[in-house]
């Protein structure tokens, strides 16, 4: 790259300058008009001013106000933080909260552990092993509707196929699934990991394809046994990729929708009821659009806060934060 | 086993050759023997892992009543194939819903990579005023999540009358952030020589872009489209909310025409419809592994 730049610096000695005195000197046939950025970047940038901004500015203007549908725009009412400090004493979004956490809080380690597990294993030299990866990563790539209405079958309380298998282990008192309301989390905890470990599985697998290969000689040279081996290289060298791993998946989990809506509709009760179904219901099912853009910007600036947090875990911790 | 390696390697004609020969066979074996020792669980935990998908297979040729037998008959004694052939041409027939799924896809692949790739290449290789303050707020945005902009985009659709229209999911998935990064990623790698290069000769910008950098970006554009086709296929919460009139239903939601209103479904319609809803999908990933599992692991490492 060096000496590309020094090279292309002598047949253009007008790069060497600063950049007040290159304006100066005039356009050099090498710049592109400045104007013409601007004309490639427009039908990106005004359809996401149409489609992203826009909204965005109308959402957090809405989370100001008081308003329904069905009274039309002049029923849109200023009421000032009032949906806030209704936001802050509704028990449903408490409910919400505690239920995003400990679904998020239980799922996303699992399928962290469960894909890096999954990638070890499969880092090996295996018989079939591109056909091995397939397979994990399957169940990631279909759509929720067709995972939904199969686990809800394969969950049945009493016809189910996982309870029968637990009944034939001599199970007694099965759990009831997604047909009580102590067990649909657990059951949507289950779901969440066996679709997303493939994801998880082939992130880490291509992060232990660029594992420090000297490190592992150099160990295997010391005579390190395979724990040590991999908690003084391999869990170290992934550290980045866990992180990224941990952000993207607790953003995607916390917001899962498609499945609750799909098979619990929030119940039984309001036991499945998580902070993004909340407010789909509050907005779609309620039409309290006002309120439901106020929930909404308290969920996402919480996600936002957690996703810093565990930015800045990284930071402090690996070399290339 | 010891008769390939002695094939392979030199002639042993000493005794330590021989020794060494020996010791290589031995290794080898080992080698082979804790192939299987690992590859034989992992290949049962696949099964395991994938056994779902068997069930639903299996329920999708199965008249209704003999989902839940117990116990499971997992070959169904004789295959119903009318299951399909109703799930496709019947009543309720899933092929509307699987063009308008096709449609949505390939327009929104379509606008998103002829505006991405523009973007992005901009963003990398065009210095303009502004250009880094731009990014900047290209960079927050992508944080937003498209669950937060539900209710404001409802109300602008239905205002402007996209609203129960497949323009709906189409318009704001071919304006995406996401793309614009991949593509100036990609693009920042490119050497700037090329550019200059040409512009001396008197090339104009749409030139250099359209005959230089875009051929050599094939591999990105080719990853970028394949996710955009995935995601756009498996999406369920935009048309729920933008959608209402079944004809204009894309797949995932056509699907669950087959769950009546108690919650309660017919198994073996219902399956073949989620086996059909698979197959494209499958088939792009089977066929388009090596690009997909590089956008996969592109998107998250950039």
């Amino acid at each position: 790259m060096t000496t590309t730049r020094t090279a292309s610096a002598d047949a253009d000695p007008t790069t060497e300058l600063p950049a007040s005195a290159r304006r100066r000197a005039g356009r050099s046939p090498a710049d592109p008009r400045p104007v013409v950025g601007w004309l490639f970047i427009a039908p990106n940038l005004l359809g996401v001013l149409a489609f992203t901004f826009i909204p965005l500015v109308s959402v957090i203007l809405l989370s100001f106000t008081h308003w329904d549908l069905v009274s039309g725009f002049g029923g849109i009412e200023f009421v000032g933080i009032d949906n806030f400090v209704a936001v802050v004493k509704d028990p449903s979004f408490w409910n919400g909260l505690w239920l995003t956490i400990l679904y998020a809080g239980v799922a996303v380690p699992l399928t962290l552990a469960v894909g890096l597990a999954l990638a070890l294993a499969l880092n090996r030299d295996l018989p079939g092993r591109g056909l091995l990866r397939a397979a994990f990563f399957v169940p990631y790539i279909v759509n929720i509707v067709a995972i939904g209405m199969t686990w809800q079958m394969l969950l049945d309380p009493s016809a189910g196929l996982v309870n029968q298998f637990l009944g034939t282990l001599g199970m007694q008192d099965l759990p009831q699934w997604f047909a009580s309301s102590r067990w649909a989390l657990p059951a949507l905890i289950l779901v969440t990991v066996w679709a997303q470990a493939g994801y998880a599985n082939l992130i880490y697998l291509s992060a232990l394809q660029d594992a420090p290969a000297q490190l592992y000689e150099a160990a295997q040279i010391d005579g390190a046994g395979r724990w040590r081996t991999f908690r003084t290289i391999t869990w170290p060298s992934l550290l980045p990729t866990t992180i990224f791993l941990l952000v993207t998946l607790f953003v995607g989990i916390s917001q899962t929708f498609g499945m609750i809506a799909l098979i619990t509709n929030g119940g039984p009760g309001d036991s499945t009821t998580t902070l993004s179904f909340y407010m789909y219901q509050t907005s779609f099912q309620f039409y309290r659009f006002g309120y439901a853009s106020a929930v909404g910007l308290v969920t996402f600036l919480g996600i936002f806060a957690v996703m810093l947090v565990m930015w800045r875990a990284q930071r402090g911790r690996s070399l290339n934060g | 086993m010891a008769d390939t390696t002695t094939g392979t390697a030199a002639r042993p004609t000493t005794a330590a050759s021989a020794g060494y020969a020996a010791r290589q066979a031995q290794q080898k074996r080992r080698r082979r023997r804790s192939r299987w020792a690992w590859g034989l669980p992992m290949w049962l935990l696949a099964v395991l892992f994938l056994l779902p998908f068997a069930w639903m297979i299996s329920t999708s040729l199965k008249p209704d009543a003999d989902a839940f037998l117990v116990p499971m008959q997992w070959i169904p004694e004789d295959a119903r194939w009318e299951n399909y052939t109703e799930v496709l041409f019947g009543e309720t027939s899933i092929l509307p819903s699987f063009l308008n799924s096709i449609l949505v896809a390939v327009m929104r692949v379509l606008g998103e990579l002829a505006t991405a790739t523009l973007a992005g290449y901009a963003f990398a290789k065009l210095p303009f005023r502004g250009r880094n303050k731009v990014f900047i707020a290209y960079l927050a945005t992508s944080l937003i999540p498209a669950q937060l902009l539900l209710v404001p985009r409802f109300v602008y659709f239905q205002q402007l009358g996209l609203y129960d229209t497949l323009w709906a999911l189409i318009l704001p998935g071919m304006f995406t952030v996401l793309g614009t990064f991949l593509m100036r990623q990609y693009f920042v790698s490119q050497p700037d020589e090329f550019a200059e290069a040409a512009r001396l000769d008197g090339a104009g910008e749409f030139r250099i872009f359209s005959r230089i950098y875009l051929p050599s970006a094939m591999p990105m554009i080719s990853a970028l489209a394949i996710l955009t086709f995935v995601w756009s296929w498996n999406d369920y919460e935009t048309p729920l909310v933008f959608l209402s009139d079944p004809e204009k239903f894309t797949l995932p939601l056509g699907l669950t025409s087959f769950v009546d209103e108690t919650g309660a479904m017919a198994p073996g319609l219902s399956m073949a419809a989620a086996v059909l809803s698979i197959l494209p999908i499958l088939l792009v990933f089977l066929v388009f592994q090596r690009r997909f599992v590089h956008a996969m692991t592109e998107s998250a490492l950039k």
